[in-house]
This record gives C-alpha cells, sequence and structure tokens, in this order.
C-alpha cells in the first residue's frame, strides 16, 4: 500500500479498517543468497539497499527480538555530519544527504527534521577547536556556521549565558543536523526491504556460523540452520560476542549509555545542542519531552541499564546549561549497548572469513549514520569492493596505523 | 555499583576510573621478533565477554591502587576484588 494524502482521506472515511500490516511475517527459507544478521537501522537498511541499488533480493534479515529493539529504538535520534576528519567526512555527510531524500524515497514518514545542531563553547581554545572544524566541514562541502554570543541569546533564551564558571561564547552550527524519529527510520527501511522480497524474520537468534575451509557457508539459528553465500553482521552493541561466535575478536568493547526524557512541555529549544563544558546534551521531541543524555557509564557492559552517579553528573551538566530544566520531571531513563571502537570511528568491511561481513564500532552515533551504513554494505557485499563513502572504515586500521580518531583520545573506548 | 576494596572495604564505584580488560597486566615483550603485531593485539583486541569480565579500575578518588575487579557485565554484580598487584606478582611480573 503506498501512503499518501488520500489514502489517509480514503481510510479515514472508511473507519481506518483497511491498514494493512507493513511487512510479512515469513518462515525462514533453509538457504538464502545473503543472510544479514541484525534487525536494526543498519541491518534493514543493507537488505533495502541490496533490493533497491543492486537487485539483490534472495535476502534474509534474522532479528533474535523484534525489529529495531536494539539500539534503533532508543537512542536520542540526532543527525549531523559535523565531523573534523577526511575519513569519516564524506560518508556522514552521504549519510545527511540520504536523510534529506528518505522520506520520499521510502514513501514513510520518518519525521525527519532538519531543525539544526549546535555544539558550543565557553572558552577560547574551544572556539579555535570550533573553528577549525567548521572550516574542516566548509573544505568538504558542508554547511558549518559559527555562531557569536548575541546570535545564540537570541535562539535560545532558555540557556545561562553567564554562568560564572561556564560563560556561553558561541557555538558551531550546522544548519542542517537535526532530529528523526528512530522507530519509524527502522520500519521504513524494513517496509521498503520487504516489498521487494526481503525475508524479515524476527524471534531468530544467530548462535553460531557454519565456517568450512575459511569460507561462511551460513548460520545457527535458533529456528535451525540456515546456508547462504554471504553473510553480514550487523549487531553493534553484540558486535563482540556475534563475531566471537565466528573465533573473531574485535577492536570493540560493550559500553552502556543512557539517557532520559521529562514530560511534554511547550517548544523551548530549538534544535539539538551539545553543552561544551560538561556531559550534557539536549534536543525536544515533537511531543514536546526533554530528550537528554551525555556520556557513557564508562565501564564493559551488556546490561541495558546503568548506574545513578552518571545520571546525576548528566542532570549537573543540564542545570548548569539550563537551569529552567530543574523544574521539569524525568517520565522515563534507560540504557543501550553500544559498540565502542578504539578509535570511536566504524568499521565497515570484510573479514579473514570469506562471504563474511561486519558492520559496528557505531558507538553512541551511529543512528544518523543508518542510511549510508546500510548504503556502503549493500555495495561492499553486493560487488566485493568498499564504497568509496565508507573506505578508510577498515578493520586493520590499527595494525596498519590509519586510524580515525577524531578526539584524538588514543586506543581507551570510553574516552571517545 | 560498590566495589569492596581489599585494604579499605566497600567503596562507590563512583570514586574510582575504569581502564578495561585485566589483560592490559601482561604487556607483551617489546623485544620479541613480532613486537608489533603483538602490541597491536595488546592495545587494540578485546574478548570484550558478555559475563564475567576481569577488569583494572584505579582508585582515583582514594588510595590511588590499582585494583583488579571481576564483574558480571550482564548483571554487573561484582564477585572478586584484588589489588593489581598481587595479580601481577602472581603472573610472574616483578612489581
Ligand atoms: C542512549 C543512546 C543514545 C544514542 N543517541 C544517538 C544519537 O543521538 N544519534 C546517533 O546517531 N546515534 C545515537 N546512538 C547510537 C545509535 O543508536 C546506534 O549506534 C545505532 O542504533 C546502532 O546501529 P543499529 O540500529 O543497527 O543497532 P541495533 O538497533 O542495536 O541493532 C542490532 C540488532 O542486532 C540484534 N542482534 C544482536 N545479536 C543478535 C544475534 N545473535 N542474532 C540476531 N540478531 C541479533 C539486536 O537484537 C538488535 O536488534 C545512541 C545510542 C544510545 C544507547
Amino acid at each position: 500500500m503506498r501512503y499518501s494524502a488520500l489514502q489517509i482521506l480514503r481510510q479515514g472515511l472508511t473507519g481506518n479498517r483497511g491498514w494493512k500490516p507493513l511487512w510479512r511475517e515469513p518462515q525462514p527459507k533453509q538457504r538464502y543468497d545473503i543472510v544479514v544478521v541484525g534487525g536494526g537501522g543498519h541491518g534493514v537498511a543493507t537488505a533495502y539497499y541490496l533490493a533497491k541499488a543492486h537487485g539483490l533480493t534472495d535476502v534474509a534479515v534474522l532479528e533474535k527480538g523484534w525489529l529495531g529493539s536494539g539500539n534503533a529504538g532508543r537512542n536520542t535520534t540526532i543527525i549531523r555530519s559535523n565531523y573534523l576528519l577526511p575519513g569519516n567526512q564524506a560518508f556522514y555527510e552521504f549519510s545527511m544527504k540520504l536523510w534529506e531524500g528518505l522520506e520520499r524515497e521510502l514513501n514513510y514518514n520518518a519525521m525527519v527534521s532538519q531543525r539544526g545542531i549546535v555544539n558550543l563553547f565557553h572558552n577560547d581554545p574551544q572556539r579555535d577547536a570550533a573553528a577549525r572544524r567548521g572550516n574542516a566541514m566548509a573544505l568538504a562541502g558542508i554547511d558549518a556556521v559559527l555562531l557569536d554570543r548575541e546570535a545564540l541569546q537570541r535562539k535560545f533564551p532558555v540557556f545561562d549565558f553567564d554562568n560564572e564558571r561556564f560563560p556561553i561564547k558561541g557555538g558551531l552550527w550546522q544548519k542542517r543536523g537535526g532530529t528523526a524519529r528512530h522507530d519509524a527510520v527502522v520500519w521504513g527501511y524494513a517496509r521498503g526491504a520487504d516489498r521487494r522480497g526481503v525475508d524479515l524474520i524476527q524471534n531468530c537468534e544467530v548462535t553460531g556460523f557454519d565456517i568450512r575451509g575459511g569460507v561462511c557457508r551460513g548460520v545457527e539459528t535458533t529456528r535451525g540452520a540456515i546456508g547462504a553465500n554471504r553473510v553480514a553482521v550487523c549487531v553493534a552493541g553484540s558486535s563482540g560476542r556475534v563475531m566471537g561466535l565466528a573465533g573473531l575478536r574485535l577492536p570493540i568493547e560493550s559500553h552502556v549509555l543512557q539517557a532520559c526524557v521529562t514530560e511534554g512541555l511547550k517548544p523551548v529549544i530549538d534544535g539539538a545542542i551539545t553543552f561544551g563544558a560538561g556531559h550534557f546534551y539536549v534536543c525536544q521531541s515533537d511531543k514536546g519531552g526533554i530528550v537528554f543524555g551525555g556520556d557513557l557509564d564508562g565501564y564493559n557492559s551488556y546490561a541495558q541499564r546503568g548506574n545513578l552517579p552518571t545520571v546525576e553528573d548528566v542532570c549537573e551538566g543540564g542545570m548548569a546549561l539550563m537551569p529552567a530544566i530543574g523544574r521539569a520531571r524525568v517520565l522515563r531513563m534507560w540504557g543501550g549497548v553500544v559498540d565502542m571502537s578504539m578509535d570511536g570511528s566504524p568499521f565497515i568491511d570484510g573479514t579473514p572469513v570469506d562471504g563474511l561481513y561486519f558492520t559496528g564500532g557505531w558507538c553512541y552515533g551511529g543512528f544518523k549514520a543508518i542510511p549510508a551504513g546500510g548504503y556502503c554494505l549493500a555495495h561492499l557485499v553486493a560487488t566485493g569492493a568498499p564504497h568509496p563513502a565508507a573506505a578508510a572504515m577498515r578493520l586493520d586500521r590499527f595494525a596498519t596505523g590509519a586510524v580515525i580518531d577524531e578526539n584524538g583520545a588514543g586506543a581507551q573506548p570510553n574516552l571517545h | 555499583m560498590i566495589i569492596d576494596h581489599p585494604l579499605l572495604g566497600p567503596r562507590d564505584a563512583a570514586e574510582f576510573v575504569y581502564l578495561g580488560d585485566a589483560g592490559l597486566i601482561d604487556r607483551p615483550d617489546w623485544q620479541a621478533g613480532d613486537a608489533a603485531r603483538r602490541f597491536d593485539d595488546y592495545l587494540h583486541l578485546r574478548d570484550n565477554p558478555a559475563g564475567e569480565h576481569r577488569e583494572l579500575w584505579f582508585h582515583e578518588q582514594g588510595d590511588r591502587s590499582w585494583l583488579v575487579v571481576t564483574r558480571d557485565t550482564l548483571t554487573h554484580e561484582i564477585v572478586r576484588v584484588e589489588l593489581a598487584r598481587d595479580v601481577a606478582l602472581a603472573r610472574g611480573r616483578d612489581r
């Protein structure tokens, strides 16, 4: 069913009884050309582009829970391409361009909203770093504007500009950044893949790989063995666990990242904001909830929940930036398991096992990467060669020294 | 999380800084023929288990000792805490 204004009218007049489920619930076949492991954003987007861009439709997505039950359903929905380093810039800007046409492409309302993102700075060195990043972005053809204090004051009257310790001096603004509806992105790609013949198989956990003679010939699952010519693993926080089943160790640690949302309030925050003097970032959902988070808890975890000292630290950051937030009540808080890589940048690559491909290391920023991540992994699996936009995202980059370390923090995942 | 420090008793984990897998104690031999490969492995590759994990914590806001904490990454339950020094000595390091 194609979605349109006319369709809404027609369904509205006939009691909304004609809406169909977004995808089929097929039984798994015994073999596929390509098996995608993990039904988060990257998994379903990869399947979509395999079918759409390469005409490969003998594809299954195997998801251990329900589609979007991992980080795709737990993130704070910020999209942006304000990166400093060449290895990342082309990729995230490609993703930004795909976001800009996504809803027309998918015929699905993913609520992409280019409300802008501002990284605040509070002192001269931070201003220099922001100017440097902005210039690097501009050189790469990405939009960037350095805002001064007065411009910010007009835009965000709710912030405390004269905080004694952390006065706001300005910010780096990417106007084309913004937010999107997290679940809807997964549902839109899943529906698009399903309509092109991809089997989306939920409640199907991959428990092993069939590897013989260095070649991957399929997977073991809780619903039986499934053969495949090529297997693409897109399991984000579970990367270490799943690739361990194939005998591989990764430059990745799994960490917990928490976020919170308040009750619905009137519009007060225009865009997404990161505080430059503490661990706090914030945006406001279309329903009015103030969505905010901060830094990792900092220790390895698969628990999908964190500890209170981190929440306290995040809230302190919030109080320093916008004291009015102290009057809002937090409705929900949650945690997700993020796949932190050793340089804070992701991987889209083949592996030492023939026919086995891997995407991961998405850290706390893989939501915005879903369109390009899916596109580039599909390109790699279909053609055998990396997509130019993701050519730097190799698994062996630590051995070769070609790391992509935006923060210059070194091989310490909890500092990225 | 509460870390039961072998010398100081139970302390809030917020007093500590986390480094990572306790395998970092076993620094490779820099004179070995394949030292570059071993250091790549040591610095970058991790088992990253879901379940029991031995890891290094530093008591930064306390007595500044390094601890090896054995913790379940699925439940955050801490089952054992040792002084990293004792662990290193037991593994044959000289300090
Ligand atoms: C609190 C929080 C806030 C975030 N905020 C942002 C943000 O503002 N902007 C941004 O860009 N990014 C953000 N992120 C990061 C982003 O959510 C992730 O990087 C991204 O969603 C990861 O890709 P994915 O959607 O494919 O992962 P997931 O949705 O986690 O997909 C992986 C899937 O694999 C499945 N799986 C695992 N093991 C198996 C198995 N053995 N067999 C079958 N299936 C399996 C899981 O069930 C899961 O559904 C945030 C993350 C968190 C936790």
